[in-house]
C-alpha cells in the first residue's frame, strides 16, 4: 500500500503546477488511486455525528465523515458554508472562544478527540495547523521552528540543529534560509513566511496536518510551491486542506469533500467529485452556477 | 497641478488654509517645546543658589537637611522616591500581568466588563483618597498584622533583613510603596490589557496550535510581541509613582533621617516639597527644595532614557520590528 501511496505522490508532482494538465493528473492519479480505495483506506478521522454551534446559530449540522491516513482530503464550498468550522474542530482551536461549542464524535485512533478527558495541548501536538495569514513568531527562523520542539522535548543543541533543518528542509525552504537563519521570521517574503509555518507544524512531528486555505493570501508562484509540498507531505502526513481554489483542489487531493450551509453534500475521490459528481448542488457549484 | 484637477478645471485647494493649518500645527508643536524649556531653565535658575552654596554633588549625597542650621542635602528623599517606587513596580507589576492576562485570556465572557470597569473606576479615585484610606485604615492593619511576620520571617535573613526592620508606627516607605503599588496597578493593568488585545488573532492561534498552554502563548508569544507596549505601561506606572505627592505625604511619616530599614518612616522628593514650601522662609531653603525638583526631573529623564534604551536592545534580540 505504501508503495501505491508512493506512485500517487510521484504522479502527482509531475502534473501539479501546470493547471492545463489537470485532465491528465487527474486520470492518471485515478487509476492509481483506485485499488486503495477498493481495500478501504484506513480512516485517520472518523467523524460523526457533529453538531457545531456559535452561540445559538449552528454551524455545522450532522456531519459524517472518514478522512483516510496519509491522503489528501480537500474542502470544498462557498464561503460560510462550514468548512474552517469543521477543520478548526479537528484540533479543537475553537475552544478558545467562549461562545463556540461542537457535539458528537470525532475519533482518532481509537478516542473521541472531544471528549471531555482529552488533553488538549497533547492533542494539537498530533494534529497541527497552518493558517489562511502567514503568522512567524516574533523571533528568528531557527527560533520559530525550534519554539515547538521545545515545548515538549529538551534537545541536545545538535539534536536541535538537525530538527530544525530537517524540517525546513521538509517544507522546502532550507535553501531559501539557511544563511539567514538568526534573522527574524518577519523579514521572509509572504510565501516563505507560510512554509515557514508548515516547517513550525510539521518540526513537532504531527500526524495531521490542517490547512485553513494556505495559499489565498499568496502569490501563484507560491502557490504553486506550497501545493507541491502539500502533496509531497502527504507520503507522512494526513492531510486535511479547506481552500476557495477549486483547481487547486483539483490538483491537489485524493479526496473533496462539498460542502453547503453547514452540511456535506457530497464526498468522494476528487476525480469523481470533479468528473461526475452524483449531486446536483455539487454539479452546479464546480461549474461556476454559484458560490 | 495634475491633468485630473486640470480637466476639473480651477484647483479646489486653497493655499491660505493649508498654509494657516500648517502654521497652526507647528505652534502646538513648538509650544511643547517651549514650556518644557521653560520649567527646566525656571528649575535650574531656581536652584542655583544650592548648587553654588553646596554643588550639586555634595548636594545630592548629604543626608542632612536641617532648615535651622540652613544646610540642605537631598539624600532621604532620593532614597524615599526610589525605594518606594521600586516597592510600588515590584508589587504592582506582577499583578497587573495577572489582571491584564486573565482578563485577555482566561476571564468569562460575562465577568470581563465588571472586571475592567472596575479597573478603570479604580483609576478614577482622586489620590488623596488613597492617601487617607492609606493613614487610617492600611497603616495600622499593617503595623499590627503583616509587620511583625515580615520581621519574623524576611527580617532573620542575612543581608536583605536588615530592610525588614523599624519600628511599629504603620507609617513607612514601605508603607507608601504598597499605596503606590495600588495606585499604579491600574494604569498599568488597563493598558497592559490593551495592547495585548492587539496582538492579532492567527499568531494567538498559531501557538494555541502548536500545543501551547495559556502562559506559554502569554510569555513567549504575546509579550515579545507586545513589549514595546508594555514598556510604555510600565512607564506610565513608574512616572505616576515617582511623581505621586498627596497619597505618599499622608503615609511616608514625612521624616529626614535616612534609614536603611523599610519600616521606618522616611521622605520622598514631591512630599518633601509638598511639606515645606509654605514653610520656606530663607532664599537657600527655597532653592533646596526647587533643587529637589530639578532632581526628580532628572530621575523621571534618566528612567524614561533607560526605558528606550532597553526597547532598542530587546529589539536586536528578538530581531523584529518593534
Amino acid at each position: 500500500m505504501t508503495d501505491n501511496g508512493d506512485k500517487t505522490v510521484e504522479a502527482k508532482r509531475a502534473d501539479a503546477p501546470v493547471a492545463t494538465q489537470d485532465e491528465s493528473a487527474r486520470q492518471s492519479s485515478g487509476t492509481t488511486n483506485l485499488p486503495a480505495e477498493r481495500e478501504g483506506p484506513k480512516p485517520k478521522l472518523d467523524i460523526r455525528n457533529l453538531d457545531f454551534y456559535y452561540g445559538k446559530h449552528q454551524a455545522l449540522k450532522n456531519i459524517n465523515l472518514k478522512i483516510p491516513e496519509k491522503q489528501v482530503m480537500a474542502f470544498i464550498g462557498p464561503s460560510g458554508c462550514g468548512k474552517s468550522t469543521l477543520l478548526r474542530t479537528f484540533n479543537r482551536i475553537y475552544s478558545l472562544y467562549p461562545n463556540q461549542r461542537a457535539e458528537g464524535e470525532i475519533w482518532m485512533d481509537g478516542q473521541n478527540i472531544l471528549g471531555k478527558d482529552v488533553d488538549v495541548n497533547l492533542l494539537r501536538a498530533r494534529v497541527g495547523m497552518v493558517f489562511q495569514k502567514p503568522a512567524p513568531f516574533p523571533m528568528s527562523v531557527f527560533d520559530n521552528v525550534a519554539f515547538g520542539i521545545r515545548l515538549y522535548e529538551r534537545l541536545p543543541k545538535a539534536d536541535m540543529e538537525e530538527r530544525v533543518e530537517q524540517a525546513l528542509r521538509r517544507a522546502a525552504l532550507w535553501d531559501e534560509v539557511k544563511d539567514m537563519l538568526h534573522k527574524s521570521g518577519a523579514a521572509l517574503s509572504g510565501g516563505q513566511q507560510q512554509r515557514l509555518c508548515i516547517a513550525r507544524a510539521i518540526a513537532v512531528k504531527p500526524e495531521v496536518i490542517l490547512l485553513d486555505e494556505p495559499t489565498s493570501a499568496l502569490d501563484p508562484i507560491s502557490t504553486a510551491r506550497i501545493e507541491e509540498l502539500v502533496m509531497e507531505l502527504s507520503e507522512d502526513y494526513t492531510i486535511v486542506i479547506v481552500t476557495h481554489n477549486m483547481q487547486q483542489a483539483a490538483r491537489i487531493s485524493d479526496r473533496t469533500a462539498f460542502m453547503y450551509l453547514g452540511e456535506i453534500i457530497e464526498e468522494g475521490e476528487t476525480d469523481q467529485i470533479f468528473t461526475a459528481p452524483r449531486e446536483e448542488k455539487t454539479q452546479a457549484y464546480i461549474t461556476g452556477r454559484f458560490g | 497641478m495634475n491633468a485630473r484637477e486640470q480637466a476639473r478645471g480651477a484647483p479646489k485647494h486653497s493655499p491660505t488654509v493649508e498654509t494657516l493649518f500648517r502654521g497652526v500645527s507647528l505652534a502646538a508643536a513648538l509650544l511643547v517645546l517651549a514650556t518644557l524649556g521653560a520649567i527646566i531653565a525656571m528649575l535650574v535658575a531656581g536652584a542655583w543658589p544650592v548648587i553654588e552654596k553646596f554643588g550639586f554633588f555634595r548636594f545630592l549625597t548629604s543626608a542632612e537637611w536641617n532648615p535651622v542650621t540652613e544646610t540642605f542635602g537631598a539624600l532621604t528623599p532620593i532614597y524615599g522616591t526610589l525605594v518606594t517606587s521600586a516597592i510600588a513596580i515590584l508589587i504592582g507589576l506582577p499583578v497587573s500581568f495577572g489582571i491584564a492576562l486573565f482578563v485577555t485570556e482566561l476571564c468569562p465572557v460575562w465577568l470581563k466588563r465588571p472586571v475592567s470597569t472596575a479597573i478603570e473606576l479604580l483609576a478614577a479615585i482622586p489620590s488623596i483618597i488613597y492617601g487617607m484610606w492609606g493613614l487610617f485604615v492600611f497603616a495600622p492593619f499593617f503595623s499590627e498584622n503583616i509587620q511583625p511576620l515580615l520581621t519574623d520571617t524576611l527580617g532573620q535573613l542575612p543581608v536583605i533583613g536588615a530592610l525588614f526592620e523599624g519600628p511599629p508606627i504603620g507609617v513607612s516607605i514601605f508603607t507608601a510603596g504598597i499605596i503606590l503599588a495600588i495606585m499604579i496597578i491600574p494604569f498599568i493593568s488597563s493598558v497592559m490589557r490593551d495592547v495585548f488585545e492587539t496582538v492579532p488573532r492567527e499568531l494567538r492561534e498559531s501557538a494555541y496550535g502548536l500545543g501551547c498552554t495559556t502562559w506559554e502563548v502569554m510569555w513567549k508569544v504575546v509579550l515579545p510581541v507586545t513589549r514595546a507596549g508594555v514598556v510604555g505601561a510600565i512607564m506610565l506606572g513608574l512616572g505616576r509613582a515617582l511623581g505621586e505627592t498627596m497619597a505618599v505625604t499622608f503615609v511616608i511619616g514625612n521624616s529626614h533621617e535616612l534609614n536603611i530599614g523599610l519600616f521606618w518612616p522616611g521622605n520622598s522628593i514631591a512630599s518633601t516639597i509638598a511639606n515645606e514650601f509654605t514653610e520656606a522662609d530663607s532664599e537657600i531653603h527655597a532653592a533646596s527644595l526647587i533643587a529637589l525638583g530639578l532632581v526628580l526631573f532628572l530621575i523621571t529623564f534618566i528612567v524614561l532614557s533607560l526605558a528606550r534604551l532597553m526597547l532598542v536592545r530587546m529589539a536586536k534580540t528578538y530581531g523584529g520590528k518593534s
